[in-house]
């Protein structure tokens, strides 16, 4: 399989502080990753110079072979997809007007949405289930339905990469699930590859073949939940006792 | 997951009437058309000569179509509504699309429901240049344009410029360091300006006359020195509006929706101000457009730009037309109070039809 996804001996540094230690991370296309690990220990840095937003300080990133600083936005944008984060909306804007924003990055740039946007628009609020949200003000939205509307946005966006940063902070337990289900599905079912930060590690690696552990902006552990989550790693990354960490173990 | 719940009609909010709108905005386009081609035939004739409706059509069509028309208006008809009304309603119309079109632009840029063109600087720099051409005490004229409007375009322009450069020095987030930079910027300028009132004696209501805002100076020369400015950055805003759109979910997801926000910010900052100051060089610090006709619009489309930006230029344009209308029919008052006058209270009841949450 070819890499859709890799980061070079990546380093961000901070005055003094490495955020990210020359972290060399290869993602074939179809995979479904979570990246787990402490606050601080350098999810959120690696997301943003993954998606071109930081320019790291050392090393490359490419994506879908090509080095992310030589693409445009609107390139990346029609590679990879970000869930935005949760956002302050200035005006009163729709559910469906949200998900259209997915969109952006193929629509014409002087007529717009055009049918197969459309479409894509419809498909993607079918395929994560807010088809019930429509006409509704997004700001008045739960903060887990909201979540949902923008895991949509980024469905209809389309593109071959899915990056999503705490996806499932403000869910729910069901909508914990459901919106697992959802990227498992996506990724299983269209090919999507799907990157995703989670702090729950239950759920990496319940949902997630293959996880990588950070830690002081360097990778750990990298590999399938039996590898990576060991007692000793859980204890000695996130200084808690392995005993509190109950993971499921995935059957087969 | 599957889909739940049930289809549009039955979970779509009540909103009133507004609602049926909302999927036609070329209805609206049509009806704002209509509103302007009006107030055209009205403010051509309303004034101290009155003019037939009839007449007004007829002379338009004579001298802008060339159509040959048998006379039935006198000659001096024919300069009042060639030489002072046309360019006087054709001139609020104009300033009425620029205030809409940079309202609109400012409020998305900045991510503000209350910023209007006026937010970063641009009227206290507009009206600093003007007191100052008021008190220089030398009369000359730069192509007919005037040393007023000229240095009040001057004076936007370079406040807007300040604020821009001071901003990017400070250590806070873009935006909210734009908007305290203006504000501390336009301070700055109010208090030159006061200074300036307060150094002017006789000059004064000239000075005054300006901060209203009017369209008494209304001439071919400035209309026509304007109109390509305000024209073409319009339409090269309209042109962005899915950089607009891309930042209605923060700078963030604008960036991962393929907008390059800060080429993007300066080149929206820099058309919409170049508006915004070609509107106030000639007409004067007019408030209440530029805020309200956007709101107006997203209540009545939804807020994409695509749709905000052409029509707020129309609505825009047709609210200051009748303001103006209106400020010669009531004797002359200063058509800023008109708009204020008869904006306000719609602009009340259209927050009260709309039933959705809506902030500002």
């Amino acid at each position: 399989m070819s890499a859709i996804l890799e980061l070079d001996r990546v380093t961000v540094a901070y005055r003094e502080r490495r955020v990210l230690d020359e972290v060399t991370l290869s993602i074939a296309a179809g995979e479904r990753v979570a990246l787990i690990g402490p606050n601080g220990a350098g999810k959120s840095t690696l997301l943003a110079v993954a998606t071109g937003l930081l320019r790291p300080d050392e090393g490359q990133i490419r994506l879908t072979g090509v080095p992310v600083e030589g693409l445009d936005r609107i390139d990346v944008a029609r590679r990879l997809a970000v869930v935005p984060g949760a956002a302050n909306l200035p005006f009163a804007t729709r559910v469906e007007e949200v998900v259209a924003l997915g969109r952006l990055p193929h629509e014409d740039p002087f007529r717009g949405a055009r049918p197969a946007d459309r479409a894509a628009i419809a498909a993607a609020i079918e395929r994560v289930g807010v088809g019930h949200l429509l006409g509704r003000d997004a700001r008045e939205l739960s903060l887990g339905e909201r979540q949902l509307v923008l895991i949509a946005l980024a469905v209809a966006q389309a593109a071959p990469v899915l990056v999503l940063d705490e996806p499932t902070v403000h869910l729910d337990l069901r909508h914990q699930v459901g919106a697992m289900e959802l990227l498992v599905d996506l990724n299983e079912r269209d090919g999507t590859t799907i990157v995703a930060v989670l702090h729950d590690l239950a759920l990496a690696a319940h949902f997630f073949p293959r996880l990588v552990l950070l830690d002081e902006g360097r990778i750990v552990a990298d590999g399938s939940a039996e590898d990576v989550l060991t007692p000793d790693r859980i204890r000695d990354v996130f200084r808690v006792d392995p005993g509190f960490v109950r993971l499921p173990v995935r059957a087969g | 997951m599957t889909t739940r719940g049930g289809t549009l009609s039955t979970t779509r909010p009540r909103v009133g009437r507004l609602e049926g709108v909302r999927d036609r905005p070329l209805l609206l386009v049509a009806v704002g058309v209509v509103a302007l081609l009006v107030a055209l035939v009205l403010g051509v004739g309303v004034g101290s000569v009155a003019v037939d409706p009839a007449d007004t059509i007829a002379i338009l069509a004579h001298r802008i179509l060339g159509l040959e028309i048998p006379r039935t208006w006198s000659e001096a008809t024919e300069t009042i509504v060639v030489e002072l009304r046309l360019p006087r309603i054709l001139t609020a119309m104009l300033v009425g699309c620029a205030l809409g079109v940079a309202g609109a632009t400012f409020q998305g840029l900045l991510r503000n429901p209350l910023a209007d063109p006026y937010v970063l600087g641009t009227a206290s720099g507009a009206a600093l240049g003007a007191a100052i051409a008021v008190l220089i005490p030398v009369r000359f004229v730069i192509l007919e344009f005037g040393l007023i409007q000229g240095l009040a375009f001057i004076g936007a322009l370079a406040s807007i410029t300040m604020v821009y450069k001071l901003s990017r020095q400070s250590g806070l987030a873009p935006l909210t360091s734009l908007l305290l930079t203006g504000y501390a910027v336009g301070s700055l300028l109010a208090a030159g300006l006061a200074m300036a009132m307060y150094l002017s004696g006789a000059a004064l209501r000239q000075i005054f006359t300006y901060l209203l805002g009017s369209f008494d100076g209304a001439t071919w020369p400035r209309f026509l020195a304007t109109l390509p400015i305000i024209l073409i950055a319009s339409v090269a805003i309209i042109l962005r509006a899915r950089s607009l759109n891309g930042l209605l979910l923060g700078e963030q997801a604008a960036a991962h929706l393929g907008i390059d926000v800060r080429r993007e910010r300066r080149i929206l900052l820099a058309l919409a101000s170049l508006v915004t100051a070609a509107a106030v060089a000639i007409s004067g610090l007019i408030g209440f457009v530029g805020l309200v006709v956007p709101h107006v619009v997203r209540l009545l489309v939804g807020p994409s730009a695509r749709l905000v930006l052409p029509l707020s230029a129309i609505g825009g344009a047709a609210l200051l037309a009748y303001a103006d209308i209106i400020a010669r029919v009531a004797g002359g008052i200063p058509v800023g109070v008109v708009t204020a006058i008869i904006g306000a209270p719609f602009f009340l009841l259209i927050l009260r039809r709309a039933r959705t949450g809506y902030e500002v």
